[in-house]
């Protein structure tokens, strides 16, 4: 329990102190997070409306596929992306290991299948009716793909939170493609794992409640928004 | 089809507990050690050995110095074989270790690429090496997790004379406020890089960045001759009294933590210490090489 105490008062002074290194580590971890989400959902939102809406032989394996690729350990997307991009691999002239763009890689590939799942089941949920109705209102195939879109809204939107959760949670592929380099590529997740290496427990543990407070204040805005846009619909 | 799971599940707890059984049947010694004789391959000589001799099996819990200090300090381990001399004498002062027994030391080295940008190649006085890496501003990779090489960087880093930010981090210990600190070179944001990890990791980063770093010189044969294909990094700085490397092994206490196995440890220490052991860490070669320079004999 002790370590508990500790660790929440520890977490107060982090805050207090609005230390330097901290802001440093959490602007690093929101960057990276923020773009691969964005990337990811760019990818991940039409890769999931064409599997969803397009009739082609062998989509029931695709589905599996994808399934299966949620299961995906982030372990081995770094070592995959690891081999490329290192000095050695096929990428090693862009200099790319070690650098924040090299996370943003691996954790794009980590949250695609995520997001193409979550928004083909987001899809599949909406009534046929609505597509049947845009089309005999004369609906072109790209109006008619904004209906669904629109109706599906909710059911993307969480996925996307879904997709932001698991890259700002994760360690592997921050750890491995990412190399913990304080000041620019480490994470509060990284951050965690090495004050538990250090044998700082008390200052691991602060830096995973001030992660879930700030998982908790994005969400809140996501929230937010979310609610406002319901709003503008009525 | 519910009668067979039972079943089934009935088996494997049958099969848990009889291999659960077995396990505790052996004496098995915990040992948090640093990662150079970890990844310098030493350990993988040693224990078979010790088990052949006495039956003794060794779990192995290869960490940072710093955090193998606190695994003895929170009595998770029965021994810890370290390197960071005034750490472990203050391990032992305060009362968490029964005494510190030499046991062998090697050396750092100074690696970086071939090309030697900061032109430190044959410098044997590691502060001048490092004031010199300073001075150009050339990639320099930090282990920065509290190690017996990083608290042996950041005393290089007092002798070279430059100038240091130390930054301190205010955490409540046990209901108390304490601060923890590290140093580093002052505005070296733009050459210098602290990843936290360990030393195998840290030599293929700075290979990665061709940056310069300080290694023990067991983990860098390790990876310059035990490895296809090999770090491309060079020894550029060797030999001076400052990169001397003791390593110290250390019982915990069993007055502090009844559960901690001190007659195992003691067979251990002993038979680490004893001729048979030194030996084999004088003996032990990789790619013809002497690793590790035995204290006790």
């Amino acid at each position: 329990m002790d370590l508990l105490f500790d660790s929440v008062r520890s977490a107060l002074l982090l805050f207090m102190s609005f230390d330097a290194e901290l802001v440093d580590i959490v602007m690093v971890s929101l960057k990276v997070s923020f773009s691969a989400t964005l990337i990811a959902s760019v990818l991940g939102i039409p890769g999931g409306f064409l599997v969803a809406y397009a009739v082609f032989p062998g989509k029931r394996m695709v589905l599996t596929v994808l399934n299966t690729l949620l299961a995906l350990p982030t372990v081995v997307i770094g070592l995959l992306v690891y081999s490329f991009i290192s000095r050695r691999g096929i990428l090693g002239s862009f200099d790319l290991l070690y650098t924040q763009k090299a996370m943003v890689i691996g954790q794009v590939i980590l949250i695609v299948p995520v997001i193409m799942t979550l928004t083909i089941a987001a899809i599949s949920r909406i009534d046929k009716r609505y597509r049947l109705t845009a089309l005999t209102l004369g609906a072109t195939r790209y109006q008619m793909a904004l209906v669904i879109l629109k109706e599906a809204r909710y059911g993307i939107f969480a996925a996307v939170i879904a997709a932001f959760g698991r890259v700002i949670a994760e360690v592997g592929i921050s750890m491995m493609l990412g190399g913990n380099a304080k000041g620019f590529t480490r994470t509060m997740t990284t951050a965690m794992a090495l004050e538990y290496d250090k044998g700082e427990f008390v200052l691991s543990v602060a830096l995973g409640i001030t992660l879930m407070t700030i998982a908790f204040v994005i969400n809140m805005l996501f929230h937010l928004l979310q609610g406002r846009t319901g709003n503008d619909a009525l | 089809m519910k009668k067979k799971m039972a079943i089934w599940l009935g088996v494997f707890f049958l099969l848990g507990g009889f291999t659960g059984n077995v396990y505790s049947a052996e004496k098995v010694l915990k040992m948090s050690t640093t990662t150079s004789t970890q990844s310098s391959g030493l350990l993988d000589v040693l224990l078979p050995e010790f088990a052949k001799d006495t039956g003794i099996q060794v779990k192995v819990i290869a960490k940072g110095t710093g955090a193998a200090i606190r695994d003895g300090e929170d009595g998770n381990v029965d021994v810890i074989f370290v390197h960071a001399k005034s750490r472990e004498d203050k391990f032992v002062a305060d009362g968490f270790g029964t005494k510190r027994y030499p046991v062998m030391h090697n050396d750092f080295v100074i690696i970086g690429p071939a090309a030697d940008p900061a032109a430190i190649k044959g410098i044997s006085d590691g502060a001048q090496a490092f004031k010199k890496i300073a001075a150009a501003e050339v990639p320099f990779i930090s282990r920065g997790d509290d190690s017996g090489t990083h608290t042996k960087e950041q005393s290089l880093w007092e002798k070279s004379g430059i100038a240091l930010t130390t930054h301190t981090q205010k955490i409540v210990d046990k209901g108390k406020e304490k601060e923890i600190s590290y140093k580093m070179p002052a505005n070296s944001k733009a050459w210098y890089m602290s990843i936290g990890q360990g030393m195998g990791k840290t030599i293929t980063f700075a290979e990665e960045k061709q940056a310069y770093t300080m290694t023990d010189r067991g983990t860098y044969i390790k990876y310059k001759y035990g490895k296809t294909p090999a770090v491309d990094l060079e020894i550029l700085s060797e030999g001076g009294d400052a990169l001397a490397n003791p390593y110290g092994i250390i019982p915990v206490n069993p007055a502090k933590y009844p559960q901690i196995q001190n007659d195992l440890a003691m067979q251990f220490v002993n038979w680490i210490i004893s001729e048979r052991g030194q030996k084999l860490i004088g003996g032990y070669r990789l790619e013809g090489k002497q690793l590790f320079f035995p204290d006790a004999m």
